[in-house]
């Protein structure tokens, strides 16, 4: 039995990964990937949480998420690979069309 | 029955107008035109063979109600159902009319092939001359005032149609415009009197004006107004004075035209129509003088305006209103049937003059000056000889119908103690032989005065046209006959056969009067013959040239016809001219200069608006607009188009959110 502190923490630490990585790089396929570790930190949280409490509902929810995980890349590499044939670049500072 | 008469005509102007021009054949045209005449004539025929048998003298046949009852309060204060019936009265006066208008309609119609054979417009006349005949036939028929005027109208309608039948020639367009304008000035007459009957009475049928006029429902004054008024609807029909002038340039018009309607039966509508009312007439006697004065002045100043005229048709014209001149003073008299039997008379003979003439200007090419004539009667024997039987007949030489229907007016004149309208009509008469024979003499006899190439092509006209002429030449001579007066041995049919509509004749002369009476208008008439003959064909026209310079103001004014249609020009036409400058002037200075106020008004208060506008709103709206713009320059560096930095902000939103939420529960 994993103890349910370390399955958080895994989370915890995927998601801030996720996190960092949205947030500090420029390129847009890998914050698309850093978007995907954020979710899935926290599907692991659902599930392990889940599986504590001896209820299905976590998996099932994470199951959602990951349902929703993949349509949300394939809307998101079918918006990049428009903007990228736009701008011909993968950098996300490109994309300020609309800055104030 | 008689219900049928006009139908068959309306048919055929409505083949001939909607189909004739693009799907008829000329000769289909012409057959549908003729035979609807045709039937229409032998339908009236019947219908008189129905009245010959009949016990009653008159039938009324509704076909539907026109316009509903309403209650209407009379003058006298009584409440009367006023209604317009579409209905038809046969007695013997229509039979009378019918018969002539489909009669003489149907010769003239034959007579038409002929006449128009070259005009492109072949269906377009015969559509019209239908309608005309149709129209004719519903004012003779008709049984209250009400249908009377549709007929009225129409007839007056197909005169104008007809006058500009060639309406690319000015002069004849003019013409139909003036014959419709003037008429409408009698029309207007005509529906004033109507109005006054029904006003007065709370009917305009026939029997029922009539049955009321001899209950003495009407005053004496209401009378005489309202026949004043038909009778200035009838000036303008029959071209009495006043309302004549439009007849003479009527001419304009084809020649059948001429004789169909402004000759043998829509200028007597006005004649017939007194007669159809000759209740009311008498009733007033005051209204009877009128007629028989207009009558007789009329019958001497167009007789005098005839003498002088160089063209045939316009001779024949001036004759016509002189003649029915005649029609009014017999109407005057009080001795309707002999105005009727005159209109009959007419219409024989002044068809058959003015086909005649027809057919003289169809032989000379479109030639209507007779200074241009002279000669022809051996050219063109055929149309010599009937034209010759019309002239004696119209200068009333014994024994042709013009005789008796003439000097039956003359007698009754005489009897009425009206001997003013007699010794006019008789010096009429006198005048009325010498202009027929100056233009018998001028036309026919003499050198030929036209050109040689003219005299190449000059010919008699086709048996198409000669024939109605010699049928009308027939009853120019015997249709006389059927109102023989007592004192020649006859029985005077024709007054006892309309006796049931026009009432009895009045006072009766001695035998040796009426003789005498006769005699003098004979003399008159063979003298001025002889006087005609004397100055157009021993003297070469000579005395008439002399006397005209001798007499120049005198000749002057009555060629001139006594300048009338100048008078008329200048008081009535002018009139309605300066007072249409005067509307306009009105209409620009003070109607315009109001409306130009009101804009210029409206204007200024635009221009405060604009300025309202655009300092206060347009400054609200732009100072929104201006803050909100410096509001935003701050903000919008917020706005940094990074998605690293909203995702950064929304995450620490959340962050900031849950410790909200943690600190506060």
């Amino acid at each position: 039995m994993i103890p349910i502190e370390a399955v958080i923490s895994l989370g915890l630490l995927l998601f801030a990964v996720g996190f960092v990585g949205v947030v500090v790089r420029k390129n847009l396929v890998v914050m698309l990937m850093s978007l995907e570790l954020l979710l899935n930190g926290a599907n692991i949280i659902l599930a392990g949480l889940g599986r504590r409490l001896g209820s299905p509902r976590g998996s099932i929810f994470a199951l959602f998420v990951v349902m929703m995980a993949v349509s949300e890349a394939a809307v998101g590499f079918a918006l990049i690979l428009a903007y990228v044939r736009r701008k011909k670049s993968y950098d996300v500072d490109a994309l300020d069309d609309l800055k104030g | 029955m008689f219900a049928l008469i006009p139908l068959f005509p309306l048919a055929g102007a409505a083949v001939n107008g909607l189909l004739g021009a693009r799907f008829l054949s000329r000769r289909a045209v012409g057959a549908t035109a003729v035979g609807a005449v045709g039937l229409s004539f032998a339908a009236a025929a019947a219908s008189f063979a129905g009245l010959l048998r009949a016990a009653e003298p008159a039938a009324v046949r509704t076909l539907f109600t026109w316009v509903p009852a309403s209650l209407v309060r009379t003058a006298s204060g009584a409440l009367a159902e006023v209604r317009f019936d579409m209905a038809f009265r046969y007695d013997p006066l229509a039979a009378v009319m019918t018969l002539v208008v489909t009669g003489v309609g149907l010769l003239i119609h034959v007579y038409s092939l002929g006449y128009m054979a070259q005009d492109k417009s072949y269906a377009r006349f015969f559509a019209y001359m239908n309608l005309f005949t149709f129209a004719m036939l519903v004012l003779v028929l008709g049984a209250n005032l009400g249908v009377m005027f549709v007929g009225w109208e129409g007839v007056g309608l197909c005169s104008y149609l007809l006058i500009g039948f060639w309406f690319r020639k000015d002069a004849a367009a003019d013409a139909g415009k003036k014959a419709f304008i003037t008429n409408r000035v009698g029309d207007f007459g005509f529906l004033l009197g109507t109005g006054l009957l029904v006003y007065a009475l709370g009917t305009a049928d026939i029997a029922g004006i009539s049955a009321a006029v001899e209950g003495g429902l009407l005053p004496k004054g209401a009378a005489t107004a309202a026949a004043l008024l038909l009778f200035l609807g009838a000036t303008g029909k029959s071209a009495q004075i006043p309302l004549y002038t439009w007849l003479p340039d009527a001419m304009e018009g084809p020649t059948p035209v001429s004789a169909l309607i402004h000759a043998a039966t829509m200028v007597t509508a006005g004649v017939y129509m007194v007669a159809r009312l000759h209740v009311l007439f008498t009733f007033s006697g005051a209204a009877l003088t009128v007629v028989a004065l207009t009558g007789a002045v009329t019958a001497v100043y167009a007789a005098s305006m005839g003498l002088v005229q160089n063209d045939i048709k316009r001779v024949l014209a001036y004759s016509t209103i002189s003649q029915i001149g005649y029609m009014f003073i017999g109407l005057g008299a009080g001795a309707y049937a002999a105005g009727i039997f005159h209109l009959m008379t007419h219409a024989f003979f002044k068809g058959l003059l003015f086909l005649a003439a027809g057919s003289v200007i169809h032989a000379l090419a479109g030639e209507q000056d007779m200074r241009r004539m002279g000669g022809l009667r051996t050219r063109v024997p055929r149309t010599y000889r009937v034209f010759l039987v019309g002239a004696l007949a119209i200068s009333g030489v014994p024994g042709l119908s013009g005789f008796f229907s003439k000097d039956e007016i003359l007698a009754a004149a005489f009897a009425s103690g009206n001997t003013l309208a007699w010794a006019l009509g008789l010096l009429g008469a006198a005048m009325t032989a010498f202009y027929m024979f100056r233009l018998i003499f001028l036309v026919f006899f003499g050198q030929e005065r036209f050109s040689a190439e003219t005299a190449r092509h000059v010919h008699e006209s086709p048996r198409v046209m000669l024939v109605p002429l010699e049928v009308l030449a027939v009853l120019a001579v015997a249709g006389g006959y059927v109102g023989l007066p007592r004192v020649l041995g006859g029985g005077a049919w024709f007054g006892r056969f309309l006796a049931p509509s026009t009432g009895a004749h009045g006072p009766h002369l001695a035998a040796g009067t009426e003789l005498l009476l006769m005699a003098a208008s004979v003399a008159a008439a063979l003298a001025a013959i002889f006087a005609a003959h004397a100055v157009y064909v021993r003297g070469r026209g000579e005395p008439a040239r002399r006397f005209a310079g001798k007499h120049g103001t005198l000749y002057r004014v009555v060629s001139g016809k006594y300048f009338v249609d100048e008078f008329y020009g200048r008081v009535f036409v002018g009139g309605v001219l300066r007072l249409g400058r005067l509307a306009a002037w009105f209409d620009r200075r003070v109607i315009d200069g109001l409306v130009d106020g009101a804009a210029a008004l409206a204007r200024a208060a635009s221009r405060l608006a604009i300025g309202f506008d655009e300092s206060a709103v347009d400054g609200a709206v732009n100072g929104v607009g201006r803050a909100h713009l410096a509001a935003s320059s701050g903000l919008r560096r917020l706005q940094t188009g990074r998605i690293y930095n909203y995702a950064l902000a929304v995450v620490l939103g959340v962050v900031l959110v849950i410790t909200v939420a943690v600190a506060v529960f």
